[in-house]
């Protein structure tokens, strides 16, 4: 009987550790764990705020009202936004058009030094990649003052007039894109670079062979080997830049006449600056849809291409 | 034990003994000691020296209040303290009183601690308050924090008198004497007389130094010259009376043409590039407190002894004077808002003003217009008298103002921000458009802005 007792009352205690044991030495429960971290840093740095921002984007300007997608509605009726709009995407294409183009031309140019020179080249042109974009702006910012400009200082020496760097809307949207592409460029510079290496040696010597001139081994070689990385980086700079925010409000403050605003600093102004949080949550929300349409196609492309390849 | 005389016993009732006696005690202890904390922040000012006022008093009071003050001084560089504000009010914590920005009241009114009591004690002391810190401050039925003095500033024109006898022919002095009254010649001092200077002073190399952007210099110039000639863009409800607004069109083309005479870039200057144009030297007139004629002093002294700050220019309705004060709100989430609100209406006394107004040489103006009397705007120099005429006083026949009134404030701060009454002008002057065109913009960005509400 006391046997009994003992074994009545120990048998589900043991099953019940044991089913314990078993879930927890599951492949997936481990995972889930290890994962658990991230999963929570995700949630809480990620996923709540876009969804509180999504959450806020709804309401009325004093919070207090639920009123759907109104405040949507209503930025696109509005002239200054749907001119946001244009300036995001001009600033944003052309900007990465430019660092793309002009980080491929670095990238070659440094490729093709020998391996002691190229160490020293790479980390003076990487350096507008590491210095904050804040503090370098307003080093441009000095530049391109609309009074002291010294830029313009040494146009006058060539005795070349004047720039409105800032005070012209067309002048000022360059001036912004110009050190969009100055502190980026490097970026594109070291990821092309990387790709450039690892293209095999082997490729250009059969091309060489075959009689190939060095732009159709441009074009037959090295583009399709750096299709990937060219999308991948097109992508990532194309989020970076069409979120940016320190160039813009450092350099024009989104002006003349709202002309050089982008989501990022007409965000800001509207919801913090103006008091109107709900819309300026809606501002900010207009670049996920852009750029959720963009990486969808952008990353349907590699995997095609990976596919293919496998 | 018990040869020593300690006991078990004895250790037990004499551990009692201290514990009911410190039970007892500890309110008394409380009293005699410290009587809370207390964190303010404000904002950081330009003049240097000028938060030690603010550090004086908070340790004044501090001291005889038996309350640990802490004080914290944050900039509106990179919109440091909007963004503090708007931080502290989404996660109800932080600072227990804030300077706000001239509109804030209005915006975070339901987070805010009701200062009825303290402003109905201070005005019965010092009599009327600045209408338009009254506007701005009294939300809701209810003033919304207290208004400041550290900070709050009037944007007259600080003129080079040398510049303007010589190009212009104005003898401004004369015009606007150190003294309370008006000069012989005051009346001509209108925008009239304002743009054939203006014109006169471009011509000669040295054009005034006006600010035509989206801060708000340019903001503020422009609402004090629009409601000279009687121009409003909206009414008190916020309606638009843009449509036939004969007043407005005036004040929109005389700034246009007034546009012709500034520097060409203009249209991208901030809040710091009219006081490069003074101290350089290059320009002749602009529109600021007088914190530039103080940089000239360190800076630039042949420039800053040719200054004199004299009244706005007046228009068909009048003269204007903008007026930019900072608030001092008590959140009504904060632990110790009685001993807050004393500490507000310590630093609103004259005597407390008046050392703010001295320690920040003039820059300070008080709320309560009996105060616009300190001896600070009589002394400081050179040349002496230079600032006689900062504050607002009976003589100059002028009304503080703020763009963009009388619109319901949370729509003027909507308005304010984005700049729309300089962006209009730009729009003609600078991108070509037509007066309608312009204006059929304007109308469509207020309605645009009243939705949503």
């Amino acid at each position: 009987m006391a046997d009994g007792t003992v074994m009545i009352q120990g048998a589900p205690g043991s099953v019940a550790n044991s089913s314990f044991r078993r879930f927890a030495r599951r492949r997936s429960t481990i995972a889930f764990l290890m994962t658990l971290p991230l999963i929570l840093v995700i949630g809480g740095l990620v996923a709540w705020p876009a969804g509180y921002a999504i959450y806020l984007s709804m309401l009325n300007r004093r919070m207090t009202q639920f009123i759907g997608l109104t405040n949507f509605e209503i930025l696109l009726e509005s002239d200054s936004f749907r001119m946001v709009i244009f300036q995001s995407v001009f600033f944003a294409v052309t900007a990465v058009i430019l660092k793309a183009l002009i980080g491929f031309w670095l990238a070659h140019m440094l490729h093709h030094l020998p391996t002691k020179g190229q160490r020293k080249w790479r980390g003076m042109l990487l350096v507008p990649w590491v210095i904050p974009p804040a503090l370098s702006t307003l080093g441009w910012w000095w530049m391109f003052d609309p009074s002291y400009s010294s830029i313009n200082w040494l146009l006058a020496i060539f005795a070349v007039p004047s720039v409105p760097w800032l005070g012209e809307p067309w002048w000022a949207r360059i001036s912004v894109i110009i050190v969009n592409v100055w502190y980026g460029a490097p970026f594109f510079m070291i990821m092309y670079l990387a790709a450039l290496k690892s293209v095999p040696e082997q490729l250009y010597e059969a091309a060489a062979i075959d009689g190939a001139t060095s732009s159709q081994r441009l074009r037959y070689v090295t583009l399709p080997m750096m299709r990937n990385i060219i999308s991948i980086t097109v992508l990532f700079s194309l989020i970076v830049t069409f979120a940016n925010y320190d160039i813009v409000r450092v350099l024009t403050n989104g002006g003349p006449r709202d002309l050089t605003h982008v989501f990022a600093s007409y965000a800001f102004q509207v919801g913090i600056l103006a008091g109107n949080i709900p819309r300026g949550a809606a501002v900010s929300l207009f670049m996920f849809p852009i750029l959720g349409v963009i990486a969808f196609f952008v990353l349907r492309g590699i995997n095609r291409r990976n596919r293919e390849e496998a | 034990m018990s040869k020593n005389g300690i006991t078990r016993r004895n250790v037990m009732r004499n551990g009692a003994g201290v514990l009911a006696a410190t039970a007892v005690g500890a309110p008394m202890v409380h009293a005699q000691g410290t009587a809370g904390s207390l964190r303010f922040a404000f904002w950081d000012h330009w003049v240097p020296g000028a938060n030690a006022a603010l550090q004086q008093l908070a340790q004044r009071w501090g001291a005889q209040n038996r309350v640990n003050m802490t004080l914290d001084f944050i900039n509106t560089t990179g919109n440091q303290l909007q963004l503090t504000i708007a931080a502290q009010a989404q996660s109800r914590s932080g600072h227990d009183g804030i300077s706000l920005l001239p509109w804030d009241p209005g915006t975070y009114a339901s987070q805010l601690e009701p200062c009825d009591d303290v402003m109905s004690r201070l005005s019965a002391k010092y009599g009327a308050v600045n209408p338009v810190a009254e506007f701005l401050g009294k939300r809701e039925g209810a003033w919304r924090g207290v208004p400041a003095t550290a900070g709050t500033q009037t944007k007259p024109a600080c003129v080079r008198f040398d510049l303007l006898q010589q190009h212009a022919g104005i003898d401004i002095r004369a015009m606007w004497p150190a003294r309370g009254e008006r000069g012989p010649t005051a009346d001509t001092w209108t925008w009239d007389t304002f743009l054939t200077a203006a014109e006169a002073c471009h011509r000669a190399g040295f054009p005034f130094g006006l600010p035509m952007g989206q801060f708000t210099d340019a903001v503020d110039w422009v609402g004090a010259l629009f409601l000279s000639y009687g121009a409003r863009i909206t009414d008190e409800r916020g309606n638009p009376t843009i449509r036939g607004n004969q007043e407005l069109r005036q004040a929109i083309d005389y700034a246009v043409r007034l546009s012709r005479f500034l520097p060409n870039d203009v249209w991208a200057w901030d809040d710091a590039s009219n006081n490069r144009a003074l101290i350089s030297g290059r320009s002749a007139l602009i529109f600021n407190p007088p914190s530039a004629w103080a940089v000239a002093k360190r800076d630039a002294p042949q420039v800053a002894e040719n200054c004199w700050t004299v009244p706005m220019p007046a228009g068909p309705r009048g003269r204007f004077l903008a007026y930019l004060p900072y608030i001092t709100g008590i959140w009504a989430f904060g632990r110790n808002k009685t001993a807050a609100k004393s500490f507000l209406e310590f630093i609103s006394e004259r005597e407390s003003a008046e050392l703010c107004s001295t320690m920040s040489q003039g820059y300070d103006i008080p709320p309560f217009l009996s105060m616009a009397d300190f001896p600070v705007w009589e002394r400081e120099g050179p040349p002496v008298g230079t600032i006689y005429n900062y504050p607002l006083k009976a003589h100059q026949q002028a009304t503080y103002s703020i763009a963009f009134s009388p619109a319901p404030p949370e729509l003027a701060q909507q308005m304010y921000i984005r700049a729309l009454n300089t962006q209009v002008i730009a729009r003609i002057a600078q991108g070509g458009e037509s007066m309608d065109t312009a204006l059929g913009w304007l109308e469509r960005e207020i309605n645009n802005m009243r939705r949503g509400g």
